[in-house]
């Protein structure tokens, strides 16, 4: 059967890696090329690379980056951040990436997440979402709403629906991403999580709120996620990855240990 | 020196910056001549059965790679190209190179809970001893991302097991001919560790495993 999936979350601007608490105040905390390679010889199944400042016009920067992380990890990654056509999935798949991730430009035009679909397949396809709690509502009946713009912008959209919608237009993996949990390291929105993976045929991978070992068990377990996605809990140096999956082995969760 | 065969079926890159990791040269090729002067070679892949075996076909690479394993060269297959060294694959009932005996299926899984691709790290259980397989232990993972897989007609190529609902065939090898379904090329340094056998592998099965099966 196949394993969970240990992802770790690295959020880089202009080449350089930064981590962002409540999406606001980044900080910068070294070379991710480094980092990702420390990750992967450390057990890290897989690695997310988000460019935080994408919407600006660095987009060579960002091939250049992928090009030179493709070169170091010999497992599969995927990219995210201001992707916003067929054209700039394809580039960042051909420099390495077996993935690409995409949020706003596809709430914006929904019709993306197809067209990428049919250009790289749907197993390169992630929709990425980010999620607010809400009251709930007739227009948002789950009381999750999808905010865009890195969690600025309330889009009136119903976090369900949306990933239905995602995986209904070839989305071939959706992460969920809580703005309220992320960086506050007290854990998954596992309401949220589970509710999404309840309800698509597509893996979901859990994002924002790991703080110690027991959420991530928990985004399996409760969530019901395929994946979890971590990022403060390695990077600042409280757990190694080769010691999130002991434990998650240790109770029970299948995961990948040697390597 | 390995010589990787590029049909337009996939990410070549990816193997070439894997045998660089490892410290093997490589050279992609595209065209019979160039292949003819190989001396290992890589067959890798991804997308459809249909679309490959035509590319095969037109470019004259699909009798070039059959000399080949004639030859005794040896040859890694990767993902699809996994698949069509078999008779066919049920991909677009396409006819395939026929290198070993049986054909390429798609998953049919009851259990709605499992998806298809078949796509992240799964465990692949050795069941016949083989030089590139060296080193695998029980319960070692590799990543995979496909939606049909290889189902060799006789056991006696069947070198490797996964379970996905079913268990399917991940490793399979005929004399000088080896496949593999996952990608050793993302599965991190023991996938690395099949790329760097395959490098000094001479072509040859060993006698035990041959006796294992009863030849």
């Amino acid at each position: 059967m196949l394993s969970k999936r240990l992802i770790v979350c690295l959020d880089v601007r202009e080449g350089k890696l930064a981590k962002s608490i409540k999406f606001v105040n980044t900080k910068d905390i070294g070379d991710p090329v480094e980092k990702a390679r420390q990750y992967y010889e450390d057990g890290v199944d897989e690695l997310v690379f988000y460019d935080i400042a994408a919407s600006k016009n660095n987009r060579e920067i960002m091939l250049n980056f992928v090009e030179a992380v493709a070169s170091q990890i010999f497992i599969p990654f995927s990219v995210g951040g201001g992707i916003r056509s067929v054209e700039d999935a394809t580039k960042l798949r051909l420099a390495g990436a077996e993935k690409v991730n995409i949020n706003t430009a596809a709430v914006k035009r929904k019709e993306l997440i197809s067209e990428i679909a049919r250009a790289i397949g749907s197993q390169s396809t992630v929709l990425s979402m980010d999620v607010r709690r809400t009251q709930e509502t007739r227009g948002i009946p789950s009381g999750y709403e999808i905010v865009i713009n890195d969690g600025t912008t309330p889009t009136g959209i119903d976090a369900l629906e949306w990933a239905k919608s995602g995986e209904t237009l070839g989305a071939g993996e959706l992460v969920v991403n809580s703005i309220d949990a992320d960086g506050t390291k007290e854990g998954y929105e596992l309401k949220l999580t589970r509710m999404i993976a309840d309800h698509v045929g597509i893996p979901v991978i859990a994002s924002g709120g790991a703080g110690k070992p027991e959420h991530v068990y928990e985004a399996f377990t409760i969530g019901h996620a395929d994946g979890a996605l971590v990022a403060s809990i390695v990077h600042y140096g409280n757990y190694t990855c080769r010691q999130l999956k002991e434990y998650l082995y240790n109770r029970g969760v299948k995961v990948r240990t040697r390597f | 020196m390995i010589t990787i065969v590029d049909y337009g079926a996939g990410n070549i890159r990816s193997v070439q910056r894997a045998c660089a990791e490892i410290g093997i040269q490589s050279v992609v090729v595209s065209t019979p001549a160039d292949l003819q002067n190989a001396e290992r070679i890589i067959f890798p892949g991804v997308g459809a059965a249909p679309t490959a075996m035509e590319t095969l076909g037109r470019t004259g690479l699909s009798a070039s790679l059959k000399r080949s394993f004639e030859l005794g060269i040896p040859i890694l297959g990767i993902c699809l190209g996994a698949q069509i060294v078999l008779d066919s694959s049920e991909e677009g009932d396409t006819p395939c190179l026929r290198l070993i005996p049986g054909s390429a299926v798609r998953f049919k899984l009851r259990d709605k809970l499992l998806k298809i691709p078949h796509m992240g790290w799964n465990t692949v259980k050795v069941i016949q001893p083989h030089p590139l397989l060296e080193g695998i232990e029980q319960e070692d993972e590799f990543y995979f991302v496909h939606s049909y897989y290889p189902q060799p007609a006789n056991r006696e190529n069947i070198y490797a097991v996964s379970d996905y609902g079913i268990e399917f065939c991940s490793a399979l090898g005929y004399r000088n001919l080896f496949a593999v379904q996952f990608h050793p090329e993302k599965s991190g340094r023991l996938g690395l560790q099949i790329l760097e056998h395959f490098a000094k592998w001479g072509g040859n099965v060993p006698a035990e495993s041959a006796e294992n099966r009863g030849q």
